[in-house]
């Protein structure tokens, strides 16, 4: 959308933007509570454990650790027996055949069963945080209330939906603050060493939330890029500079292009699988000036930190001083994990300005959502933004008032694509080097890398093991 | 005895999580009217969901897809997803949510076939490619379509959730690259097809209800979609169809039309070729859905939707 209305010149109404900016904000919210207690605790939280827990000395560490309404000696009770009764059932469904009792698993007992407390708080919340979708955006997933020139949803744009919304906002703050945040803290307090593995050298962010029609001068989280994990100068960022390279993709040879001149020509065949030296994967290579770059939740935060941003590095600041490390340690596995936390807290708290003016604007009877435009015989736009994975930018070559040409770059191609024609790894190649694993056969270590990027796919890695050479095929689900 | 006191234990859960046993009763009367059963029935889909001795077990497979599908389930409140999980099914094998991975995660699916060949339930999500012997999709060096033949001829029943698994989706496209199909049409099987882009969780988590109830699956129509679901058009059920009848329309959003809740049917509607519950379930605990956010129905829910409801936004 904002690649066409780039395209077509349209400005879309301050409303159009206020209801974008809420859902995307929400969107935020939902999506980062879920990888953190859905897609990636596990990883640090042994679920088996927590059934040796005594549920006192759980409470007393519960209360001690964060503000969450629930609690006490019955409830973490309750919800260890809810864990035996499941285990004893005899079927472990999706937790079945997992690493638990793994050496790197450091939580003690009770911190394992207020983790799963709150994992289980967590699911029941998201369904709910959620709702903020449909109220503005007709359902969740797949919203459906934007169009090129702003939004469609202007019934709903009254008091009994905005002041929902305000509520759902206010639950969802509430859980990021006492809860979701000191989570954080009290587990990574127990993992300080994964702040020196798992980093990367290059960070780009495309930013987002325009707060006025001035991008990207105006957007809440910063554009920026970052290289050589250089935080003292952060540079402005150029979608001139983008290529995508196929050199080990699974596409015809051909050079790097920037993406207006983008082809998309698969391979013709079933495409073997040939990591060392030939074509291995369905990812393009991006690239900024020839340059791997991580994005997400990490880059965007050393993005917004290195130049300043108030919020963000007060945040970061009262983090690394809780948990005693040096900002050096943000370039890691521990890093990008936290830094999903802190910017879901800051992008939380910026929403309720954006809809008080909503309201505001409704008061005084402005209830413009749409801009009305002509589709140009022949253009090219650009849409950038940044979604909770990492920098999303959209490229269209408009002729004859149709799509010649469509190209999107993604949050998980820049993270997971493959190496280039220069050998230059991709980001989580390169964070997964060096990475310790006891059991090479069951290798928890890797996941907590893998998982920390939010990765959008099913994905493959592969291990060796110095010792014998033996390869190990492992795959990330 | 020994029910009565389950009975009253899985109560006394359901008050500690807040939820009253009218309310409870409530929510299982609305779901045996979703799916056309009589009252009679409410007081068993009541006891399905007093924790079986043994929980039915669902393998629910990945494949061309964007797991927006797996995303709505996560969405469901009566019963919320953990209950779900924990308490009515036995997920063995989802990759999404599953702790294991890579080389214990196909274990774990291996073992699964085995201890319940021939009674669980499949849940797929996602397209299978057919072209290039099924090459342009894998998971662990295992084509979709391998994977797909293997695990559908052992289930119990196979249900498609979603478009993409049902007909293909948006993979299957022109020029389909990939020879992508949905499941019933790769295979040569007959499946239940729980279409939509995603589909309503409450019309997934009735359909296997009604399974776990009468122990059959709902009747179907000729795509083989329940008809207590996909029975009746998008447009038949409209809200907005008094307007449509009185020529009250739309022509541009945001416009005085919009503001009105006007019919969208000049806007590109597909509601008159769409059979889906929409207008009266509704989205997200029945919060909204497409046209009362003003959006016109793009037809999500019916086969190729993608090439034969396009361009959206230019009128039937």
């Amino acid at each position: 959308m904002r690649a066409v209305e780039n395209a077509a010149k349209v400005q879309i109404p301050t409303n159009a933007r206020l209801v974008r900016n809420l859902l995307h904000g929400a969107q935020f919210q939902h999506d980062h509570i879920v990888h953190f207690y859905h897609l990636h605790a596990l990883d640090w939280v042994d679920i088996i454990s927590a059934l040796k827990a005594d549920p006192k000395k759980t409470a007393v560490l519960a209360a001690n650790v964060s503000f969450d309404s629930k609690g006490g000696v019955k409830y973490f009770k309750e919800v260890q027996q809810r864990v035996q009764t499941f285990v004893d059932s005899g079927q472990l469904g999706p937790f079945n055949n997992a690493y638990w009792g793994h050496s790197a698993y450091k939580l003690p007992p009770e911190a394992n069963l207020m983790a799963v407390a709150h994992y289980i708080e967590a699911l029941r919340l998201q369904a709910r945080t959620v709702r903020m979708h449909a109220l503005l955006g007709a359902k969740n997933p797949h919203l459906q209330a934007m169009t090129v020139g702003g939004v469609t949803c202007v019934r709903d744009l009254n008091a009994d939906r905005l002041s929902e919304f305000l509520y759902l906002w206010k639950e969802t703050q509430k859980f990021i603050k006492n809860v979701y945040v000191p989570d954080l803290l009290a587990i990574a307090s127990f993992y300080k060493d994964w702040g020196g593995i798992g980093g990367t050298t290059n960070f780009l962010a495309w930013g987002e939330f325009p707060q006025s029609d001035k991008e990207p001068e105006s957007l809440y989280m910063p554009r920026g890029v970052i290289f050589k994990r250089d935080l003292a100068n952060v540079q402005a960022a150029d979608q001139q500079k983008v290529t995508e390279d196929v050199t080990r993709a699974w596409y015809e040879k051909g050079q790097a292009r920037h993406p207006f001149e983008g082809e998309t020509r698969p391979v013709q065949k079933n495409p073997g699988y040939q990591p060392d030296k030939g074509q291995y994967s369905w990812f393009k290579a991006p690239r900024y000036d020839g340059n791997p770059c991580e994005v997400g939740p990490l880059a965007r935060v050393l993005v917004a930190y290195g130049k300043g941003h108030k919020d963000v590095k007060a945040l970061v600041d009262s983090t690394l001083k809780t948990l005693g490390i040096p900002a050096a340690a943000l370039f890691s596995t521990l890093g990008r994990t936290a830094a999903r936390a802190l910017e879901t807290q800051a992008i939380g708290g910026v929403m309720e300005g954006w809809i008080t003016e909503l309201i505001e604007n409704i008061k005084k009877g402005d209830n413009k959502t749409f801009q009305s435009y002509e589709m140009p015989d022949k253009a090219r736009g650009v849409g950038l933004n940044d979604v909770p994975r990492g920098a999303l930018g959209h490229w269209i070559n408009i002729e004859g008032k149709k799509i010649k040409n469509y190209q999107y770059v993604v949050p998980s191609t820049w993270n997971l694509g493959p190496r280039d024609e220069k050998g230059n790894l991709g980001p989580v190649e390169e964070a997964l080097i060096g990475t310790p694993v006891a059991d090479p056969k069951r290798p928890l270590e890797i996941l907590r890398t893998v998982h920390s990027f939010d990765p959008c796919i099913a994905c493959g890695v592969h291990v060796i093991d110095p010792d014998s050479n033996e390869v190990y095929k492992i795959k990330v689900l | 005895m020994e029910k009565e006191r389950e009975e009253e234990e899985f109560y006394q859960r359901l008050e500690q999580r807040g939820i009253s046993r009218r309310k409870f009763m409530k929510y299982c009367t609305a779901l045996t009217a979703t799916m056309g059963l009589s009252a009679a029935y409410v007081p068993k889909v009541a006891e399905v969901f007093a924790a079986p001795k043994q929980r039915p077990p669902v393998i629910w497979l990945h494949f061309a897809e964007c797991t927006g599908c797996s995303e709505a389930v996560l969405r469901t409140i009566y019963p919320y997803v953990d209950e779900f999980v924990l308490e009515i099914i036995s997920l063995e094998y989802h990759e999404t949510i599953m702790a294991a991975a890579g080389q214990q995660a196909e274990e774990q699916l291996h073992m699964a076939l085995k201890k319940y060949d021939g009674k669980f339930i499949c849940v797929v999500e996602g397209a299978v490619a057919t072209k290039f012997d099924g090459g342009y999709g894998k998971v662990g060096g295992n084509t979709f379509l391998q994977i797909a033949k293997n695990v559908c001829s052992k289930a119990a029943a196979v249900i498609c959730i979603g478009t993409c698994a049902s007909f293909g989706g948006i993979q299957a496209a022109k020029p389909n690259p990939g020879g992508y199909k949905g499941i019933g049409d790769a295979l040569g099987m007959k499946t239940v097809n729980i279409s939509g882009c995603p589909p309503n969780p409450n019309n997934f988590v009735g359909t296997v209800m009604n399974y776990l109830l009468l122990g059959k699956l709902p009747e179907l129509d000729e795509l083989g979609r329940p008809l207590f679901a996909y029975g009746q058009t998008v447009h038949d059920q409209c809200p907005r169809r008094s307007h449509f009848e009185n020529d009250e329309f739309v022509e541009q959003f945001g416009s005085k039309e919009a503001q009105m809740g006007y019919c969208l049917y000049k806007m590109g509607c597909r509601g008159p070729e769409t059979y889906n519950n929409c207008p009266i379930v509704k989205f997200n605990d029945g919060t909204s859905w497409p046209i009362e956010a003003g959006h016109p129905c793009i037809g999500c829910s019916e086969p190729d939707f993608w090439d034969k409801m396009t361009p959206f936004y230019e009128e039937l």
